[in-house]
């Protein structure tokens, strides 16, 4: 009993610190400038719309949004179709130096940032890539490909060997095999890869600020950013698109969460 | 329709376990050969190397004499049944049968699958998904997506291993029966000896990867080439006695004996071979196992079979004698048969 209560007021105390801080960004991105630093109240009161409209209005916060949107869903696209078809290649082929193959994977995933963006930003410049869409969906494959890779070679993995090599007698060659047998059955794993990768994609900062040169290109989280003049941050606007720019992430979570949550375990338990 | 032959094949795994010795089997247009060994002996392997889903690393894999070793499955218009069935859970029953049909862009599909569907009982169900089917009927599905091609050959890995004792017997009866009606050659993986015994028109017994003997069943069971056989094939196992004994003239030292449980008899009079206490009865229905304990042998009990209506006790001290012409000689050595 006693502790079935300590577990409550845990999970309270948990729960309430998670969610608090959208409350408030929620709450806040509806009240006016002037009483945004008075004394903060939990209860909202005297609602208004400003912040929203001033970032369609005076601003063009469209352009970031779908810049985004672009660039998120491209990079979510190619890493979970290149991503499948190597995965599926490291999971069932075998062939020299596939172990040292998937290191070599992860260690690129574990290269700080900032210690590529340099490198990164001459050979976009080389390529007049700065400031276009491919120039920000390349740099997000170098995370987005090992994440892809690393989730799904462990999908295919679990998935009964049998199943292909029925399909190899039935007369399937490896791509049918793939489009026909592997990929319908590891769906809930490419589902969940394909939402990973968007969210990291949707959220990532410094590539975006380092490879877009105008407010043209500018993604969501450089946009906000941005927002901040010489001598104010305009935080009520700040917080309305705090608020916008969760919404399709959330939306995307909360319809798929259940298939996250079962590819998330059945790739980790046999079953 | 196929003869498949395999020569002087070998298989190394990456690992280093050799689980397929050098061996040579001549399977024949129309046969039904069965793989019969213990778990571990490779006859498995042995059959994914027909079917190409393993490549040997010496020898050669032929088809109708054409070289197939480099051949890779899809291309050996072989069909296999999985023990696992390994249907494809996210197609429908019709979609499994389907599926090979679809892929070689052959005409006449509907019918083809419905046909099939019908020979194993199966139409009803042709819309239902694999995980909507009993055990019995997932297998048949499985049959099914291999008779539907019309392959040259069917290659059937321990079908029947995951059916309840009843239904195996049927299917095992349906089994011979769809082999007589189409007349392709099967290669047929099995541990069950009466599997073998029933469904094979040719039985090789494999051990350690290497083929121990390849005969029709009854002449397995009549005269096993090596004490493995012997042990192996035959329930309840062959009473094997390493001491000759003196029970059949001319076998004299470095013979192995071996008596079938069935070939032993019980009797009083004075010509007994021996005399020994009973340890433990089994009905088995028709008959009676009793497992007798002789002084001279301690180690091992002997197996008889006596009639089902002769009673007995543990406890009892019976006499029982050999019937001379059914005993197997064997080189202790080589554990070779030792008459021809």
């Amino acid at each position: 009993m006693i502790r079935r209560r300590g577990w409550l007021v845990v999970t309270t105390l948990l729960v309430a610190g998670l969610v608090l801080p959208i409350y408030w960004t929620l709450v806040s991105s509806f009240t006016p400038e002037s009483r945004l630093f008075a004394a903060p109240s939990l209860v909202p009161h005297g609602l208004v719309f400003d912040h929203y409209r001033a970032l369609f209005t005076q601003r063009d916060f469209w352009t970031p949004i779908r810049n985004s949107l672009i660039v998120a869903s491209a990079t979510t696209m190619v890493s979970v179709a290149l991503g499948a078809a190597c995965a599926y290649a490291i999971a069932r082929l075998r062939f020299r130096g596939k172990s040292l193959l998937l290191a070599f994977v992860l260690a690129v995933s574990m290269f700080p940032q900032m210690a590529i963006v340099s490198p990164l930003y001459v050979v976009l410049r080389a390529m007049h890539l700065l400031n276009t869409y491919p120039g920000l969906v390349l740099p997000y494959l170098t995370f987005a490909m090992p994440l892809a890779i690393w989730l799904l070679v462990g999908f295919f993995r679990q998935l009964p060997a049998d199943l292909e090599e029925a399909a190899m007698m039935d007369g399937a060659g490896r791509m049918r095999t793939l489009r026909e047998v592997i990929l319908p059955l590891a769906w809930p794993g490419l589902a969940t890869t394909a939402i990973l990768t968007f969210l990291y994609s949707w959220n990532e900062f410094l590539f975006a600020l380092s490879f877009t040169l105008g407010p043209e290109r500018y993604t969501v989280p450089v946009a906000i950013t941005l927002f901040r003049g010489q001598y104010q941050v305009p935080w009520g606007q700040v917080l309305a698109a705090a608020v916008i720019a969760t919404i399709p992430v959330a939306a995307i979570v909360l319809v798929a969460q259940r298939r996250i949550i079962a590819g998330l375990t059945s790739g980790a338990v046999k079953g | 329709m196929a003869a498949v032959t395999l020569r002087r094949v070998s298989k190394r795994f990456p690992n280093g376990a050799l689980a397929v010795r050098d061996v040579t089997l001549e399977i024949a247009d129309g046969e039904l050969l069965v793989l019969l060994g213990p778990s571990g002996s490779g006859k498995s392997t042995l059959l994914r190397l027909i079917a190409g889903l393993d490549v040997p690393t010496a020898g050669a894999v032929l088809i109708d004499g054409r070289d197939v070793t480099a051949v890779p499955p899809q291309h050996r218009d072989l069909a296999m049944v999985f023990q696992s069935y390994a249907l494809y859970p996210h197609k429908t029953v019709r979609q499994n049968l389907e599926f090979s049909l679809r892929v070689r862009r052959v005409t006449g599909i509907a019918g083809r699958v419905q046909r099939a569907a019908e020979l194993l009982g199966i139409a009803a169900l042709l819309d239902r998904k694999p995980a909507e089917l009993s055990g019995g009927q997932r297998q048949r599905v499985a049959l099914g997506r291999a008779i539907v091609r019309e392959p040259r050959a069917f290659l059937l890995d321990e079908p029947l291993s995951n059916l309840d004792p009843l239904l195996r017997v049927s299917t095992r009866t349906e089994l011979a029966l769809l082999h007589r009606r189409l007349g392709t050659t099967m290669v047929y993986v099995t541990h069950d000896q009466e599997e073998a015994m029933t469904l094979g028109t040719r039985i090789a017994v494999i051990r350690d990867g290497r083929v121990e003997q390849v005969d029709a069943p009854l002449d397995v069971f009549r005269r096993p080439a090596n004490v493995f056989v012997a042990g192996f094939v035959g329930s309840p196992a062959m009473n094997v006695w390493e001491d000759g004994d003196g029970l059949s003239a001319g076998a004299g030292q470095g013979t192995v004996l071996g008596i079938r449980p069935h070939d032993i008899e019980l009797t009083d009079s004075t010509a007994a071979d021996g005399r020994g206490r009973i340890e433990v009865v089994e009905p088995l229905g028709a008959a009676t196992l009793i497992h007798l304990r002789v002084d001279r042998r301690s180690s091992d009990l002997v197996r008889v079979v006596i009639s089902a209506d002769r009673a007995v006790a543990v406890g009892d001290v019976v006499g029982f004698r050999v019937r001379r012409d059914r005993v197997h000689q064997f080189d202790r050595e080589t554990g070779r048969r030792r008459d021809g």
